[in-house]
This record gives C-alpha cells, sequence and structure tokens, in this order.
C-alpha cells in the first residue's frame, strides 16, 4: 500500500517534471477550491438577502414603513399591510411556544436526569426520527385528525368555560383556525426543544450534581438548584430555536390555520401566517406589485429567524463549548 | 418533629416534579406516536400497487396513482444532490482540514444558522434566481431549492465524518511523502467514505419531504414530465394537495403519500443512525 502510494507519487512527480503544477501549487490550488466552496455559503446567506430586499424594493417603495403596520390587503385595489400575517404568526408562535417548550424540556429533563438507562437511547432516539418526519405529513394528520378535536370537544369546551370571561376564547369552533395551528406547531417544535435541551443537560458537569447530592439533596433539588440554572442559556437557545421553526413552518400552519388575513381577538379565528399567505398567493400574484409584496414578507421572516437563529446558536453553543448537535 | 416533615415534604416535592417531568415526556411520545400510527394506518388502507404505477385519476374518478410524483420525487432530489454534495463536501473538507481558523468558524456557524432559515424563503431565492430568468416553473428550480437546504447538512456530516479519520493515517501518508491534496482525496475522503454515504443520505431524507419550496418552483403537474425545463409532480405536493382538496378518494391518495414519504424519511434517517453510531465509537 504505502509503496504503490510512493510509486505513483513519484510517476506524477515525474509527470510534473515537464509539468505546469508543483506539488505545493497543486497544494495550493486544491486549498484555494475548498476555500471557495465554503466561501460559498457566507455567499449563499448573502444571496438570499439580497435577492429578497431586490425583489422587494417596489412593495418597499410604494409602502414604506406602512407596510409592516397597515392591516388593509386588498389585491384589487392595490394595497397591501402585512399587519395581520405578522399578527398571525406571532400569535401562532407564542401558543406553540406555551405548550410546547414546557413539554419539551419536561421531556428532556426526564431523559437526562431521571430515565433508567435502558429508556434513554430509544426515546432520544424516537424524538430525533420525529424531527425528522416532513410538515405536509404533520399538516395531513393536522386536518384530519387534530382539527376534529378541535372542533368537537376543544373549542367547545374552552368556550362554555373560559370563554364566558376572555374573549380569547370565544366564537364559532370552526376546528382550523390559529388554536388548531398553535396545537400542530407545538407538537413540531417539541422535538427540537426537547433533543437539544437534553444535550445542554447532559453537558452540565457530573461534579455539580454529586456535590449537592453529597449535601443530601433530593433529586428535584439538584436539579431546580444546579442543573437547571447551569443549563439556563442553553435551554433559552433551544426554546429560541424552537421559536425560529414555529415562525419559518409553512405546510402544516397553510393547512390547518384556515387563511383568513385578519386579526381577531379569538383563538378560534381563521387567520394567516407570513409563511402561509407566501404559500398560499405567491403563484396568484398577478402583478409585480402584488409579488413584491409577499416577497417582502419573506425578508421580514428571513431577517427575523436569522437573528434569532444567531442568538439561540450563540447560547447554546455557550453551554456545550463546541458544535450543537443538529437536532433540528 | 419539624425536620422529619420537612423532609417529607422535600421528598414529596421531588416525587411530584418526577411524576410531572415523566408526563411530559410520555405526553411527547404518545402525540408523536400517534401522528405515525395515523400515518401508518390510514396510509397503508389507502396504498396499493395502482399508487406506484398509476397517473393521478380525474377529479371524481377512484383509482389513479402517483407513477408522476414519485419520478418527479427522485428527479428532483438528484438535482439538488447533484448541485449540493460536490460542494458540500468540498466544504466539510475546507473545515474539516484547514478550518482551525476564524473564517472556518465563520461558516460552520452560518451553516448552522442556515438550517433555520424557513424552506419557503429559500423558494423564493430559488424563484428569484430560476423560475424568473427561465420565465416558467421548472424541476431545475426546484433541486436549485432543495440543494440549498441540503447544503448545510453535506457540510457538517462531512466534517463530522472526517475528523473521525484518525490523523496518524494523514502523517503516514505525508510522510510518505504524497503532497496534501493527494492525502485528503486518496486516503482522507476513502477512509470517511461510509461515513460520507450516510450524510448524503440525511440529506437527501430531509430533502424529501420538503414542500415549501416546490411550491412555485416545481410547482407540480398532473402529467408524466421528464422535462428537467417544465414544470413537475412531486410527491410531497400531490399530498398537500390532494388534502386541502373536498375529495375523499384524493384524501385517501393524501393518506398513502405520506405513508411513502414517512417510510423513505425515517427509513433512511434510521439507516444513518445505525451506520454513524459505530463510526463514531470508533473515535
Amino acid at each position: 500500500m504505502a509503496v504503490t502510494l510512493w510509486e505513483s507519487d513519484r510517476a506524477s512527480a515525474a509527470r510534473r517534471g515537464h509539468g505546469w503544477l508543483s506539488a505545493r501549487a497543486a497544494d495550493r490550488v486544491f486549498l484555494g477550491l475548498a476555500g471557495l466552496f465554503a466561501a460559498a455559503i457566507v455567499g449563499l446567506v448573502l444571496l438570499i438577502a439580497f435577492e429578497l430586499a431586490r425583489s422587494s424594493t417596489l412593495a418597499w417603495d410604494t409602502f414604506g414603513f406602512g407596510f409592516l403596520t397597515s392591516t388593509r390587503l386588498d389585491p384589487v385595489a392595490r394595497r397591501f399591510g402585512a399587519l395581520p400575517y405578522i399578527y398571525g404568526t406571532i400569535v401562532s408562535s407564542l401558543l406553540a411556544l406555551l405548550i410546547g417548550a414546557p413539554l419539551g424540556l419536561g421531556g428532556a429533563i426526564f431523559l437526562s436526569e431521571l430515565a433508567p438507562r435502558w429508556m434513554r437511547s430509544p426515546v432520544s432516539f424516537l424524538i430525533e426520527m420525529l424531527a425528522s418526519i416532513p410538515s405536509v405529513v404533520y399538516g395531513l394528520w393536522a386536518l384530519f385528525v387534530l382539527v376534529p378535536i378541535v372542533r368537537q370537544l376543544i373549542e367547545p369546551a374552552l368556550g362554555s368555560t373560559l370563554g364566558q370571561v376572555l374573549p380569547l376564547f370565544q366564537g364559532p369552533p370552526y376546528g382550523v383556525g390559529i388554536l388548531s395551528a398553535g396545537l400542530v406547531l407545538a407538537i413540531m417544535i417539541l422535538p427540537t426543544i426537547a433533543a437539544i435541551s437534553r444535550d445542554v443537560l447532559l453537558a452540565v458537569p457530573r461534579e455539580q450534581r454529586e456535590g449537592l447530592l453529597a449535601l443530601g439533596a433530593t433529586r428535584w433539588e439538584v436539579i431546580s438548584t444546579v442543573v437547571l440554572p447551569y443549563a439556563r442559556a442553553g435551554i433559552l437557545g433551544a426554546v429560541i430555536l424552537g421559536l425560529g421553526r414555529a415562525l419559518g413552518e409553512t405546510m402544516a400552519v397553510t393547512m390547518v390555520i384556515g387563511n383568513r388575513g385578519e386579526i381577531s381577538a379569538s383563538l378560534f379565528a381563521l387567520a394567516d401566517t407570513m409563511a402561509s399567505v407566501i404559500a398560499n398567493q405567491f403563484t396568484e400574484a398577478s402583478y409585480p406589485l402584488y409579488l413584491s409584496a409577499l416577497v417582502e414578507l419573506g425578508l421580514v421572516l428571513f431577517g427575523v429567524t436569522i437573528v434569532l437563529n444567531i442568538v439561540a446558536r450563540w447560547l447554546v453553543w455557550r453551554v456545550n463549548r463546541g458544535g450543537v448537535r443538529r437536532a433540528a | 418533629m419539624r425536620p422529619a416533615r420537612r423532609s417529607r415534604w422535600r421528598k414529596a416535592r421531588c416525587r411530584i416534579f418526577e411524576a410531572l417531568s415523566t408526563l411530559c415526556a410520555a405526553v411527547a411520545v404518545i402525540v408523536l406516536v400517534a401522528v405515525i400510527g395515523y400515518v401508518l394506518v390510514n396510509g397503508a388502507r389507502a396504498l396499493n400497487f395502482d399508487f406506484f404505477t398509476q397517473l393521478p385519476a380525474p377529479v371524481g374518478e377512484p383509482g389513479g396513482g402517483m407513477a408522476n410524483a414519485i419520478v418527479g420525487t427522485l428527479i428532483i432530489v438528484c438535482i439538488g444532490a447533484l448541485i449540493s454534495i460536490p460542494t458540500g463536501v468540498l466544504a466539510g473538507i475546507y473545515l474539516a482540514e484547514y478550518g482551525e481558523n476564524r473564517f472556518a468558524d465563520l461558516v460552520r456557524f452560518l451553516a448552522d444558522v442556515l438550517t433555520g432559515i424557513p424552506s419557503i424563503v429559500v423558494g423564493i431565492l430559488a424563484y428569484a434566481l430560476v423560475v424568473v430568468p427561465m420565465q416558467k416553473f421548472s424541476a431545475l428550480a426546484g433541486g436549485v431549492a432543495l440543494a440549498v437546504l441540503m447544503l448545510p447538512t453535506v457540510i457538517r456530516a462531512t466534517e463530522e465524518m472526517l475528523r473521525l479519520v484518525p490523523g496518524s493515517l494523514r502523517e503516514a501518508s505525508l510522510a510518505l511523502g504524497a503532497p496534501r491534496w493527494k492525502t485528503i482525496l486518496r486516503i482522507v475522503l476513502p477512509t470517511a467514505s461510509g461515513g460520507l454515504a450516510t450524510g448524503a443520505m440525511l440529506a437527501i431524507a430531509r430533502a424529501t419531504g420538503e414542500t415549501a419550496p416546490l411550491l412555485f418552483t416545481a410547482f407540480g403537474n398532473s402529467f408524466w414530465n421528464t422535462s428537467l425545463v417544465d414544470p413537475m409532480a412531486a410527491v410531497p405536493l400531490q399530498v398537500f394537495q390532494y388534502a386541502i382538496s373536498p375529495y375523499d378518494s384524493w384524501h385517501a391518495q393524501a393518506w398513502a403519500g405520506a405513508l411513502v414519504l414517512v417510510v423513505l424519511v425515517l427509513a433512511l434517517s434510521a439507516a444513518v443512525r445505525l451506520v454513524a453510531r459505530p463510526l463514531q465509537t470508533q473515535e
């Protein structure tokens, strides 16, 4: 093996005798090539920002900041406002966090601190598998399984109790709407939050736990006074990554949110998110300003998710002191 | 008595929180198993041989299949893989073999950040880059969108796998006088080839189920098409369109399509995990 390598190298060196490329130059060319492709990632992120900005200048020039605060969306009258979509995105994502984050964190604590050893690997495996199920499949499931449950059980129950007081839970139970979108998003971000939080919790040094256990603390006291504070930043990062996923999630939300661009006080109401309105209307956008307005929504989405991701990755990295194991 | 009561309270509180945390994990697993269960049951009921061999049936007619969408998905994912795998492997080589500098840290960081960008935004990018200049939807545009989505996975998997190759192999080759580029191409890459293949498979698995970036790039097609510059059907697109349609026979088809997607994605991901585990323990 070694001999053939050496021989082939000598042969190629001989070939290079009259050649144009010394070994050192070839090395430099290879490094340059690899570096170029690595730089392509930086270029790609810039390219996305540039293309989105370029394609949305028309809407920006026409509406300015009013685009983000206006509620009127009327393609016929050529008026576009993003507020209902921003509202729908924020409310559905917050709802998802409210439900998904505690469940995900609880699951992560179970996996890293409580579960018997034989159970950890299969359950972690299952949770990671679930992060890879396509969102259109979650959408299909939500449309035919979750929405009927929401319509027949959850919305009537909420409406007849909390709905007596809070406008949040009033209105006809359509099934589809912000509530269903929030629930399916919660299910979708759960694996992300659980998997990353578990990694962060496992990164807490063993001595930290043992010290407190030796002082006679219960398991919960160890978790709440040592483990969670130590991992706080990383858990926050995991939750923000989950939020980022919820904000940009398109297919499942589009299928269950009802697609109506109006702001309503009720969670039962039909709504629309930035991602879902792009998905629904992009191919129907019949003139440049319309298309440009949709691209501007995409730009907003891109800007928000990239900032969230930068913050989250940094937080997680601070705890893990190494690469985040990608679960998302 | 007081310390005893206090200790009982502390133990009880510990039990309560342990139970809550276990409950969280249980709820998560149950919900997620329910999703897979429904897809398996409803999908298996609707899946038949025709699904893989027939074209979609016209509205109102029962039967039909997604043969064109299956072929379309294969083609679009192949385009994505052809673009992203060579690019990603080279970038990964840079990160693993030359990547002890701040520029490499930036690339690593951006690759991770790129995984968090909504896929619909990537669809807009492909629309602006490919669909607008060509003035029509095409399989090519869909492939470009998927390539962008696959790239970060390929890069980070490549880097991880190359780092598992023992340094002694590199040193042996260099000591024999082989230049660095040849060491990488002839020694390091072949040694890590199994790992590289699993990374590529992982990226392919993720890309196969992507729907949003194909909506206004590949667009979908109810007929046979193998031309790369024309609109092309894809399984996830077809599942979406059938799911939101009002017809029961189309809903059944959507479940069948979802089953095919889930089985494909889970099988690929599971295979990756099984193959990658022994590799990682060698370290």
